[in-house]
């Protein structure tokens, strides 16, 4: 008999760009032996927008508002990332108070993309109450931004030297209600998920990544934590005052998808502790240090990493002495962590795949810049 | 027999229906009414923008200065002046503002020293064309008008 296609074991089949699971416009080619992985291979760049090369086109302040498109689930953490590095270009500091405003919304951006991780994640492996609640949460959070800087998703809070914005009245007030509702909120989530038959299935012993192998991909953040590795770098190198909040870093055992989620919701609710912290002691004083209109650099490099939800966001920043960035380079955390699906998901099952992909919490537009 | 009656007198049912209604409060609901009922944005909103005016005389309080031009990091406003000879100060005469292009970051905003350039509460600039997004300075100075649904 002559030898068809219907012979062969292996199938190759395109998951994606457009399929909903994949967050976005990834497309991973999966080598497939019917339903187990035996290979996958990520093609990335379909929302890219160039991002890198516009920053060698503006300035170091109108470069700020772009930063938030990347991972723009998180805008303010790599907002934040950019003006550190710009800082430390320059050799300013922000002053105390714009310091621990800036702490206030970076955590409240982490519980606000953890939820969204959570929410989505949940619905992808079959379990969509959560959606509707971790949106519901999100909203007060989100509110504060719109609020305090007036804008909800690309928020452009920090300015280069500290902040544009006051706080609004009531500021205070309401970051402490969002934590005070936030809690039993997360409680809850839990009730629902955490002891679930169906969601242990799906996520107990699936997508194992080890410690030795995170380091070796330079897989970062909650996946390098949920490994055992208790590595934050807002304790490693604390940036922006986070050496004064007290609060753990959560770690899983096993490295496996259920770790992934039981550190995500302990660090919602660390952030909850440090952002009670901070918001006992902001302190009165300017917001905005002393920084030229115009932005001239000294000629040099820098590197500054942050702690952003999905893992390490790092701004490369050369300059070469004029208004404009000779180059920006960003190491996004997602780009980073989505190499190891591979390594991940051998073995696996298509629809472990599924939760993996999940798991891992790409935003694609921070994996394409 | 104790369960007999509970499903005669449909007690899991009316348990379920309980849950249901304790959680149909009107003071919960989310669900906005748009466009009959429009949400109302936080007071810092960046939303459309607009050229102010003196509100006694109607003249602008635009001084041409081109920082706003300079700001934008998708160089979308164009500021048209021309030196007035009397005064020798520079007439406000052409504003353009390409809203299609513009991201609402606030840096013109915040560039502006006569506190003239501002981005309002404004959020509905849905247009038929593309060209309907460039905005002259009219447009700014009146703000844009949408439609108010009657229901």
């Amino acid at each position: 008999m002559a030898e068809t296609f219907l012979d062969s074991t292996e199938l190759v089949l395109n998951m994606g760009p457009q399929h909903p699971s994949t967050h976005g416009v990834l497309r991973v080619i999966v080598k497939l032996d019917g339903e187990k992985v035996l290979g996958t291979d990520c093609v990335i760049g379909y929302l890219h927008r160039g991002v890198e090369k516009l920053g060698e086109n503006r300035t170091y302040q109108q470069f700020a508002p772009y930063v938030d498109r990347m991972d723009y689930v998180a805008s303010v953490s790599n907002g934040l990332g950019y003006c550190l590095a710009v800082e430390k270009l320059l050799g300013v500091e922000a002053p105390p108070r714009a310091q621990v405003v800036r702490v206030i919304l970076t955590e409240l951006n982490r519980i606000a993309s953890h939820l969204i991780w959570l929410g989505t994640h949940a619905l992808d492996i079959g379990a969509i109450t959560p959606l509707f609640y971790c949106m519901r949460e999100r909203e007060l959070a989100l509110n504060i931004f719109e609020k305090y800087c007036g804008a909800r998703l690309t928020t452009h809070a920090f300015r280069i030297g500290g902040l544009q914005y006051e706080t609004y009245d009531g500021f205070e007030k309401e970051v402490l209600d969002f934590c005070d509702v936030f809690l039993p909120k997360a409680d809850e989530y839990e009730e629902l998920l955490t002891g679930n038959r169906i969601w242990v299935d799906r996520m107990r012993n699936v997508g194992l990544l080890n410690a030795t192998d995170c380091k070796a991909f330079g897989v970062t953040g909650p996946l390098l934590r949920a490994a055992g590795e208790k590595w934050d770098l807002r304790k490693a190198q604390p940036y922006s005052g986070y050496e004064k909040y007290d609060f753990e870093i959560p770690t899983g055992d096993r490295g496996d998808n259920f770790d992934r989620y039981i550190v995500r919701m302990e660090e919602m609710r660390q952030s909850v502790r440090i952002m009670r912290q901070a918001v006992a002691s902001i302190p009165a004083g300017p917001i905005m240090a002393k920084v030229p209109k115009v932005i001239k650099p000294p000629v040099g490099e820098v590197y500054v990493s942050i702690e952003a939800p999905k893992g390490e966001l790092g701004y490369y920043i050369v300059s070469d002495g004029t208004t404009l960035p000779y180059r920006v380079r960003v190491r996004p955390p997602s780009f980073v962590n989505l190499q190891a699906l591979d390594r991940m998901s051998k073995g696996a099952l298509v629809a472990d795949l599924v939760a993996i992909i999940g798991t891992i919490d790409i935003v694609l537009g921070e994996v394409d810049r | 027999m104790k369960k007999l009656l509970r499903s005669i007198f449909l007690v899991d049912l009316l348990e379920g229906l309980w849950v249901t209604f304790r959680n149909q409060n009107p003071k919960q609901i989310v669900t906005e009414q748009y466009p009959s009922a429009r949400p109302k944005v936080a007071e810092r909103y960046r939303g459309a923008p607009r050229l102010n005016i003196n509100p006694e005389n109607g003249a602008t309080l635009c001084i041409s200065c081109d920082l706003c031009a300079l700001a934008c990091p998708e160089n979308l406003i164009v500021v048209g002046w021309e030196r007035n000879p009397e005064t020798k100060r520079k007439d406000l005469v052409t504003f353009t503002y390409d809203i299609s292009r513009c991201m609402f970051c606030g840096l013109c905003e915040d560039a502006c020293p006569v506190d003239c350039l501002e981005l309002t509460q404004d959020f509905e600039l849905a247009n038929y064309s593309r060209e309907g997004a460039i905005w002259d300075r009219q447009m700014l100075e009146e703000g844009p008008k949408p439609v108010k649904y009657k229901y």
